[in-house]
């Protein structure tokens, strides 16, 4: 009971809406969210389609458990192919836009062709209809939600919108909803802006209901206890995410000027601490935390950036609070490319979630020019006269304003690391798998993570694989390909029900499984959950086989392969992956050269 | 009610909603939390079940009654016409019109247990007695 049981299908080409039913044999094979998106695409696009093509499709995609009382239900992805990778992408988001859609009436939403001219999406339950956004294209993600809101007189309405960045191809570009929530990776926003659709705007009034609404209570406030009794999870509550920064340096796992160190000097000026820490004048960049809906973690950062600092001090438009600092953007702001400017990093961030790009793809991109500028390949008179030398907190914010807005330099940046840097001629500083960008955990201190990335089906990412304590306790790559694929296939399920990985220090995996059994319809098991998670890893990588990739980029840039880690826990390692690699197809039930077996496609019933 | 420990999360929507719908339903809560400047500040608020209650004086049926023991106005649905007469009375924009039922909903304190309050995980929203001046006299119930 807890779908709508309905999705909305909108083709931009002859502007049709239509809704249809949902699948629910995929939505049981699938779960929902990540999974049911994947299945939705691969039945209804061709993967080889060029991603900014009309004949890619872009999927909005909730999940069983988003919009209930679970804590952390307001997750939703996106689903497309991705300009950054060729590869399949998904990227999750929090904030109130996926729950809304749901209470809209819609499980999915499924976008395809192409407009002619520039249109948004209204969705108010079952009035849903196209407007012309000629007035809104050019806009940042900030105007246009206000433009939106305004246009029908429904501050009720959230809005999923894309900024410059997504209407010009920057290949990074991010979706951001409610401000500063954002489906940030792989360029779904790229994709979004390549079928003139600026925006996705809903409200709804429907409401969601569950199988056994009398236990789902009682479980899902069990696990809110549960979270709040938890000392990580209360640590996120506090530091946000950014507690991660101390441990990355202490164990030598930071990323750090473009990758050719694994520990940075200046991370205490940038970490959660230095959020909090209040100035000699009272000023703290840190004013509170937030939720996503529905959460009851809260690790959301509101910051303030010093009226004084160079970035805003005559500009009074952004002299509000708004969304700070998480591990990942001070991380791709801070040690990767050398900064220790916190007021620095938190306007490159507000300038991300304005003109919607990944702020870990960005970092990484504007390292590699760094250093390519540092090695006077590029020169300041590519870089409109910016000195783009590592530590240049200046140069952070003007280019990331200039990728924004793609002005200048900020064209050759909004290319991505891997394009940028075949473009000097230097493909090996690309910091990237399959041309998505690393984000801030060094693969020669954390073996695992390197296996993960290297895997990854949308590219290097953190977020699909736990192998953290492994990888903590020992640091060679043995026994690191069993960990990975059963971790990469329980996130597949974590990424499907509508929650939020942030509870997973707290909830295992019966604890989901209580939860989802209580909330949808037929006996939801941990066994029955892992296999579908297993699925849904190898409908992604069929995705990926059949768009073209192969096992060669299953892979790590050379200087995580060959270039000893210069300092901390893991000084003199490389990683490891050769080792690891072929066991892990085996443990996948995969061929040497990583094609899943025709056993393997038959057990998952995927063949 | 105390903004400050409110986060957005909008567990008490959700909690408001299913005690007096069944479903999950933030838009039928008859509490609300409004976000401003980016986040930097969530309010929660609903009715405060007034002494001198305008939506009560003004309904023309009745419809709306005093709850001797919780102190709570109520909606007497059957005598409730959907005038929106309270809804436009009220200072504080916490009546609201259900187009479903054709009838008003407002806060009822859920019986004496509210839901808003045991869903909160931060404290924000607190149920206790006050006296007529505002000040606290006893607290029954405090998340």
């Amino acid at each position: 009971m807890s779908w709508q049981r309905q999705i909305l299908r909108v083709n931009l080409t002859d502007s049709t809406i239509r809704a249809e039913p949902l699948n629910m044999q995929w939505a049981s094979d699938y779960i929902g969210e990540r999974g049911l998106g994947t299945k939705y695409l691969w039945e209804n696009m061709d993967p080889k389609a060029e991603p900014l093509g009309p004949d890619n499709v872009l999927i909005f995609a909730t999940g069983p458990l988003t919009g209930t009382s679970a804590s952390t239900s307001g997750r939703y992805a996106v689903l497309t192919k991705s300009p950054l990778t060729g590869a399949i992408a998904c990227s999750n988001s929090g904030g109130k836009f996926g729950a809304e859609l749901k209470y809209a009436g819609y499980d999915l939403l499924l976008v395809e062709g192409r407009a002619e001219e520039p249109v948004y999406l209204r969705i108010e339950d079952g009035d849903v209809s196209l407007h012309p956004a000629k007035k809104i294209w050019g806009k940042t993600v900030w105007e246009t939600e206000e433009w939106i809101r305004q246009e029908h007189n429904n501050p009720m309405l959230k809005v999923a919108t894309i900024g410059i960045a997504g209407e010009r191809g920057v290949r990074y570009a991010a979706v951001v909803n409610d401000l500063h929530r954002a489906a940030g990776r792989s360029g779904v926003g790229a994709v979004m802006g390549s079928k003139n659709l600026k925006a996705v705007a809903a409200r709804g009034t429907c409401g969601v209901s569950v199988d056994d609404p009398k236990r789902f209570m009682e479980v899902t406030s069990r696990m809110k206890d549960m979270l709040a009794g938890d000392r990580g999870t209360r640590g996120l509550t506090k530091y946000g995410t950014n507690a991660m920064m101390d441990t990355m340096q202490e164990f030598g796992g930071l990323p750090t000027r473009n990758f050719k160190e694994v520990q940075f000097e200046g991370y205490d000026k940038v970490d959660a601490r230095a959020m909090l820490a209040i100035g000699a004048d009272g000023h703290r960049n840190l004013v509170t935390n937030t939720a996503c809906f529905g959460c009851t973690i809260a690790c959301g950062r509101i910051s303030h950036i010093h009226k004084d600092h160079f970035t805003i001090v005559n500009r009074k438009e952004y002299w509000h609070a708004s969304g700070g600092l998480e591990y990942e953007t001070a991380y791709a702001f801070g040690p990767v490319v050398g900064i220790d400017d916190i007021d620095a990093c938190t306007f490159a961030g507000y300038l991300m979630n304005e003109h919607g790009i990944d702020p870990i793809s960005f970092g990484v991109t504007l390292a590699a020019a760094m250093e390519l500028f540092e090695m006077g390949v590029i020169s300041t008179e590519e870089t409109d006269g910016i000195e783009l030398k590592f530590g240049n907190a200046q140069a952070l914010t003007v280019m990331a304003e200039k990728t924004g807005k793609q002005e200048g330099f900020g064209e050759v940046l909004g290319l991505g690391s891997r394009r940028m840097c075949e473009k000097y001629g230097y493909p090996e500083l690309s910091m990237t798998v399959k041309g998505q960008e690393f984000a801030g955990y060094d693969s020669r201190a954390l073996q695992g993570m390197g296996l993960g990335y290297a895997t990854g089906n949308r590219g290097a990412c953190h977020l699909k694989h736990d192998t953290f304590e492994v990888d903590m306790e020992d640091q060679t790559g043995s026994g690191k390909a069993e960990p990975c694929k059963a971790s990469q296939d329980w996130q597949a399920v974590v990424d499907s029900s509508g929650l939020c990985m942030f509870t997973m220090g707290a909830w295992g995996p019966e604890e989901f499984a209580e939860q989802l059994d209580a909330d949808s319809e037929g006996d939801w098991t941990v066994d029955r959950m892992t296999e579908s998670g297993e699925r849904i890893w190898n409908l992604e990588r069929m995705f990926n086989m059949a768009a073209g990739l192969t096992s060669a980029d299953d892979t790590l840039p050379q200087r995580l392969l060959k270039d000893p880690a210069p300092s901390g826990t893991a000084k003199g390692r490389v990683n490891e992956l050769d080792l690891m690699l072929p066991e892990y197809y085996r443990l996948r039930g995969w061929t040497d050269d990583g094609q899943p077996t025709t056993e393997t496609l038959k057990r998952l019933g995927l063949g | 009610m105390e903004p400050d420990k409110c986060t957005g999360c909008l567990q008490c929507e959700i909690a408001c909603s299913f005690e007096h719908e069944g479903v999950f339903n933030p838009a039928r809560s008859r509490i609300r939390v409004f976000e401003f400047q980016h986040g930097r500040l969530a309010v929660p608020y609903t009715c405060t079940q007034c002494e001198a209650a305008w939506c009560q004086k003004v309904c023309p049926t009745g419809a709306i009654v005093l709850d001797d023991q919780l102190g709570a106005k109520l909606v007497r649905t059957e005598a409730c016409v959907g005038c929106k007469a309270c809804a436009i009375a009220c200072p504080y924009g916490t009546i609201e019109y259900n187009p479903l039922s054709g009838k008003v909903d407002k806060c009822d304190l859920c019986g004496g247990d509210p839901q808003c309050v045991t869903a909160c995980p931060t404290g924000a929203i607190a149920y206790m007695e006050t006296s007529l001046s505002g000040t606290t006299v006893n607290t029954t119930a405090e998340a």
